[in-house]
């Protein structure tokens, strides 16, 4: 037993399950198997959920945001289309979330991944590793250097192809806010023939997930700019919620 | 038309995919050096009062295969019931730690401190436990569970209190096997389903 009182920042607001995709869906076929068949127990947020791991800017490299350049160190360039994604970690009340850690990952520029286990034959790039981290500022604004990843075949149905997308990580500040998620790029026309982005049955949630191309934020003679915003979940703070034990 | 509700609707979660050890755990994807340190490699970051101990298990898919791609992450408070960041915590304790199973025989092992007990909200008390959120390729949205431990009195823990069927109490439980270790084995679908929480 604890003297010391937990802070209490409020309850997390209850998710949502109806904006995200179904945990089953027999298109995909691994979820299959991979889906829980009983119901998820529901409980009120508790400080297991509410508190969570914070990462310091002190962690980041200076290159870890580029991916352009932080496999080779800086030596040489990554192949494919030059991009920036940015945007904001927001909560459920619109507001900023600062100082938290939003990792990607993706395929370089020909679909393929620099993982032991991907074997398309498209071929590695020497100069890309396909990883990137960075932490929030202030207004939860975060961005990365990065290319345009290619669409790759996966094994699922005859011809699945998975459209262009950046896997992204993103913490909040509490362990029941994480959520992995994927960033796709507008115009796309694979992202109505996935069967990935499709476990998502709201058309307005997926649609959320894709990024528009940003002109106000491209570099002229440079890269092209996407925005890509992400809604973690909020707390509930009202004058009648019971407090935490000693507050 | 009446008023407008003006807060945001969360992010949909999508698949971790099988390639997440690139971005979450580049090590372990093959790609050492990625960046200088890579977080949640050790949740024990010095001298630290309370036991360590070691839990190992596997995370079983609908037909018992040991999944090979799965990734897991942990968050608990310290020995003495302390979060990370609070007042009087063990500062030499993170309290997270990110795993994967092996990729030949489908096993993880976590190696931490006990948690401790807290006293939350209107003074109710939660028996040790360890927050564990699941992901890989097939599963849609991250998996919440948590891991409670054989050894200690789980009787008037709030999460456990609520599982109407009671023998499914028993799939949160860590099978203490040795002095300081334990076993905790995960099932994602049908026979001994492991209990997933929505909180
Ligand atoms: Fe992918």
């Amino acid at each position: 037993m604890s003297e010391h009182a937990i802070p209490d920042h409020g309850r997390l607001i209850p998710r949502d399950r109806t904006v995200h995709p179904a945990p089953r869906d027999p298109e995909y076929k691994t979820s299959v198997t991979r889906s829980p068949n009983l119901p998820l127990l529901s409980m009120e947020s508790s400080p297991s959920e509410e508190t969570g791991p914070t990462f310091g800017h002190g962690l980041l490299g200076k290159l870890d945001n580029n991916l352009i350049l932080n496999f080779s160190q800086g030596a040489a360039p990554a192949l494919g289309e030059r991009i920036l994604m940015h945007g904001r970690v927001l909560d459920q009340d619109g507001r900023a979330v600062p100082n938290t850690l939003v990792e990607i990952w993706q395929a370089n520029a020909g679909g393929r991944y620099r993982h032991k286990k991907d074997t398309y034959f498209a071929p590695l790039d020497p100069n890309f590793g396909g990883c990137g981290r960075t932490i929030t500022d202030e207004n939860g604004y975060y961005e990365f250097m990065t290319i345009r990843p290619g669409a790759y075949p996966w094994p699922n149905r005859g011809n699945d192809w998975r459209p262009m997308h950046i896997h992204a990580s993103v913490f909040g500040h509490s362990f029941g806010q994480r959520l992995i998620t994927q960033m796709y790029f507008e115009g796309d026309p694979l992202i109505d023939h996935c069967p990935i982005a499709a476990t998502i049955k709201d058309r307005a949630s997926l649609d959320r997930l894709v990024a528009p191309l940003d002109f106000s934020k491209s570099r002229p003679l440079d890269y092209l700019a996407y925005k890509f915003d992400i809604v973690l979940r909020g707390r509930r703070q009202t004058m009648f919620e019971n407090k935490l034990e000693g507050m | 038309m009446v008023q407008k509700i003006d807060t945001l609707i969360e992010s949909a979660s999508q698949t971790a995919g099988p390639y997440v050890h690139i971005g979450l755990m580049p090590t372990y994807a093959g790609n050492g050096g990625s960046f200088e340190t890579e977080v949640g490699t050790d949740p024990i970051a010095g001298k630290i009062e309370g036991e360590i101990i070691e839990i190992v298990g596997s995370v079983f898919d609908g037909t018992g295969w040991a999944l090979r791609d799965v990734l897991i992450e942990s968050w608990q408070c310290d020995a003495n019931g302390l979060f990370p960041g609070q007042d009087g915590a063990d500062p030499n304790f993170t309290g997270f730690c990110r795993f994967a199973a092996d990729a030949e025989t489908g096993e993880y092992t976590l190696r931490t401190v006990k948690p401790g007990s807290y006293t939350g909200r209107n003074g109710v008390e939660s028996a040790p436990h360890i927050s564990l959120w699941i992901v890989s390729r097939g599963i849609n949205i991250g998996l919440n569970t948590r891991i409670y431990f054989s050894d200690c009195d789980n009787s008037g823990d709030p999460l456990l209190g609520r599982i109407e069927q009671r023998p499914r109490v028993d799939t949160l439980i860590a099978r203490k096997t040795d002095d300081g270790r334990y076993r905790f084995d995960i099932r994602l679908q049908g026979e001994g389903e492991t209990v997933f929480l929505d909180i």
